[in-house]
């Protein structure tokens, strides 16, 4: 299917819809997510487009919405279990309906909210004052019962024996005062010494903690209090006694005078109490009641709301013609999706009730069309990765297919551990196999997020690490040994190389392969099991591996270079693949090519028997770039002669690479097919068919400087880019 | 070269990763994501085979040996083939 391989073709489409219909037929656009909008206003300003008003209102029925929404999530009413919620938006008579609904619900709600707290508030006061009395009343039993303990006691006579009032103070002339009430734990002591210094022991203050603690309907906090009770005498230090009390915030309740009072008041409360839970439960089932009803359908109006600010929006970008019946939309849209964008037009006009159904009319465009490239849930992570680096050219080959394959390769290769790589696999597979609830449930969590859409491509790098780590044989950084180690030590023995006294006298000692039986081939899949106990594995390994990534990070590159035929053949340009891709190719080939057969020589070619002479390669190919012999023997005969005609090569398609196209593409503009002088009016026609034929693309342009033409050169496409990336990472 | 420990798992593994990159794909059904899939397969099968090939090349003809520790060497004297 070609859209894989490179971007989809668009043409440009102008859309007459009847404004009767309009809104329908871009609801069936939208739903289908066929096409993209061009903005036919660009100079109008967004607060005075044609539309301004709908969407208006739509915003505000959003705000009711969230509202809504929150009061609903307060209350932990469940959410509708449907799979997809998706409802059409509706249609604008609709509209009215669903604004009017949520603005009831808005008022109902807040004015059921406000009822229950004042009534919790009701309720908060009474069960403090209940609180008070109950303790209050310990505080004049206990004192009673001190009656014996000293003098100080002497003049208050217990209260509730005295009918007539408190016949010893009013024998001093002074009436005795009660003040009590409730106040925070920690501003007791500072309280307390407040009216020490104020009222200079003319109070006395007894307190005592409320035993369970109650929630400040003001802070929402809840707090440990203090019933205490204040008695004085004298009215002036009555009232500074409750100008203090204000100062500090407390909750003050009248203090009955005696105990035949304090038993009707507390009997009183605690009805008013009851009667007040039962309202207070009441309210809140009603409340519940509300929320629930308006839960079945909030989520579809959310959906809806959007739905119809975007239809808005995008209606917004149209322009009305001339008569005013007629909306006009410029849309990009597939070519392959002409007829689907028909249909939808159709069922629109078909759903708006159009006396003239909306039609399509295709025009030609110079404007360069958007990039699309489908993809599916398994495409679409690979796709945005690249997209990171960014987005293709129009028609432009892309990489994306590649990169499925490509990325978890060479993470792969970065990772390499069976026993990990196996646990990254099924971590992956436990997101993909459970995606369908993970997708409902839409988490806050960034980092979540972030592992659950690349859950594809955790489960390919989990799977290649698989591999690589199989090939490394690494688990858990421990070998496996499946088919028998290549390496064996009794061979040293057997062969009277080494002997117990060997072994006893040296704590290391080295297998030597020239011995017959001690190398006994390669190991058939993978690094040898006997390299993890070796010592010198790190040499044995580094080497293995740079070159590995040599050759695999020379590969991935002509791949990509490679690709760039592609591009050059479909955009009919066959001057780059001589001037770009062939010079490219040679470059790369010539060095690195160059190297990577260097390599697979040397492992071919060279042996034990022979490893006193075996050459470095890295020294030869910086002695090729110098162009000198050195002392190092040659891999193989004619070696110096080839390295040279390569080099030169490779240094002839520098310049080439370098100015090859811009002076082409100059040499082209000036008209000229060879340099000769003007002559007149022979050279002018000849000039203007040359121009014709060969360079239609700059019709448009007036004058190219040659500056611009340097700089437009072709980036290499993204394929090479990614490559040299990933060789990079590797050989860090 | 001509030794059967490296012959057979050459011709195991080239088969296995040729039939994989080179027959199978003629096989996957047609449908929205026959690209995708062909593609995928012989991308799979020559970067895989490719990392085999290099690893059992680096082995070959090895130029040192491993050095180990001398008790390695008396365990492995006695319990290794």
């Amino acid at each position: 299917m070609g859209s894989v391989f490179r971007s989809e073709e668009m043409c440009l489409v102008q859309l007459f819809l009847q404004s009767g219909s309009a809104y329908d037929c871009i609801s069936e656009l939208g739903e289908m997510g066929l096409v993209e909008f061009r903005d036919l206003n660009p100079s109008v300003n967004s607060f005075q487009r044609r539309f301004v008003s709908e969407i208006k209102r739509c915003e505000e029925m959003e705000r009711i919405l969230g509202y809504l929404l929150r009061e609903i999530r307060k209350a932990n009413i469940a959410v509708p279990e449907d799979d997809e919620i998706c409802p059409v938006a509706p249609p604008p008579k609709h509209v009215l309906e669903i604004m009017e609904q949520l603005q009831r619900l808005e008022v109902e709600l807040s004015e059921v909210a406000r009822n229950k707290e004042k009534l919790q508030r009701n309720l908060l006061e009474l069960t403090e004052y209940t609180h008070m009395l109950r303790i209050t009343r310990t505080f004049v039993h206990s004192r009673s019962r001190n009656k014996a303990l000293g003098p100080q006691y002497e003049e208050f006579q217990s209260i509730e024996s005295d009918s007539a009032g408190c016949t010893g103070m009013q024998r001093l002339g002074a009436k005795l005062g009660f003040v009590s009430g409730l106040i925070h734990r920690v501003k007791v002591e500072a309280f307390e010494r407040m009216l020490w210094r104020v009222c200079k022991g003319y109070t006395i203050l007894s307190y005592a903690e409320l035993g369970e603690s109650l929630a400040d309907l003001d802070t929402g906090e809840i707090s440990t209090n203090v019933v205490f009770l204040i008695s004085f005498w004298g009215d002036q230090i009555g009232q500074k006694v409750q100008k203090i009390c204000d100062c500090y915030h407390c909750h003050l309740y009248p203090h009955p005078e005696n105990d035949e009072e304090r038993a009707d008041v507390m009997d009183s409360l605690r009805t008013r109490i009851q009667d007040l839970n039962n309202v207070l439960h009441r309210t809140e089932e009603y409340l519940r009641q509300v929320l629930q009803k308006a839960s079945e359908s909030a989520f579809t109006w959310v959906v809806q709301v959007k739905k119809m600010k975007a239809i808005y929006h995008i209606l917004n970008l149209c322009s009305f013609d001339v008569t005013n019946k007629c909306l006009i939309a410029e849309v990009w849209c597939p070519v392959n999706d002409l007829t689907n964008l028909r249909g939808a037009l159709e069922e629109g006009s078909r759903k708006g009730d159009a006396t003239v159904p909306s039609f399509v009319n295709r025009i030609p465009s110079n404007d360069t069309p958007p990039t699309l490239l489908r993809t599916n849930k398994f495409t679409s992570g690979f796709q945005s990765i690249v997209e990171a680096y960014g987005v293709g050219d129009y028609r432009e080959v892309s990489p994306a297919p590649y990169t499925i394959i490509t990325f978890p390769f060479l993470f792969a290769v970065m990772f390499g551990d069976l026993g990990h790589g196996m646990v990254m696999a099924c971590f992956a597979l436990w997101m993909v196999l459970t995606e369908k609830s993970h997708k409902r449930k839409r988490s806050d969590n960034e980092i979540w997020t972030m592992f659950f859409e690349g859950r594809y491509i955790i489960l390919m790098m989990g799977l290649f690490s698989v591999y690589t780590g199989l090939i490394y044989n690494d688990c858990f950084s421990k070998s496996l040994n499946i088919f028998g180690s290549g390496w064996s030590v009794r061979a040293m023995f057997t062969d009277q190389q080494w002997t117990n006294e060997t072994l006893q006298t040296n704590t290391l000692l080295i297998l030597d392969p020239n011995v017959s039986g001690v190398f006994v081939g390669p190991y058939p899949f993978g690094i040898d099991p006997i390299w993890n106990m070796a010592v010198n594995r790190l040499s044995f390994l580094n080497s293995y591996k740079m070159k590995m990534s040599v050759i695999i990070g020379v590969m991935h590159m002509s791949f990509g270079v490679v690709l760039s035929v592609f591009n050059h053949l479909h955009f009919k340009q066959r001057f780059n693949i001589y001037l770009l891709f062939l010079p490219e190719l040679l470059f790369l080939l010539c060095l690195f090519g160059y190297l990577v057969f260097m390599i697979i020589y040397k492992w071919l070619a060279f042996g034990a028997r022979d490893s006193r002479l075996a050459p470095s390669i890295l020294i030869h190919f910086i002695n090729m770039f110098l162009m000198q012999g050195g002392d190092n023997t040659p891999l193989y005969p004619g070696q110096t002669g080839l390295q040279v005609f390569l080099v030169v090569v490779a240094l002839l398609c520098v310049p080439v690479l370098l100015i090859g196209k811009p002076v082409y593409l100059y040499w082209l503009h000036r008209g000229g097919k060879s340099l000769r002088l003007r002559r007149g009016y022979e050279r002018v026609r000849r000039v203007s068919e040359d121009d014709m034929s060969q360079a239609p693309a700059y019709a448009d342009d007036e004058e190219e400087g040659f500056d611009d033409l340097m700089t437009s050169r072709d980036t290499q496409p993204k394929e090479v880019k990614t490559a040299t990336v990933h060789t990079s990472h590797i050989n860090i | 070269m001509a030794e059967l420990s490296f012959v057979i798992p050459m011709s195991v593994m080239t088969l296995f990763w040729g039939i994989i990159g080179g027959v199978v794909p003629w096989f996957v059904p047609k449908g929205p994501n026959r690209g995708v899939i062909v593609t995928m397969l012989v991308l799979t099968a020559v970067c895989c085979y490719l990392f085999w090939l290099i690893a059992i090349l680096a082995q070959l003809n090895p130029l040192f040996g491993p050095t180990l520790k001398n008790d390695t060497i008396w365990y492995m004297y006695y319990h290794w083939p």
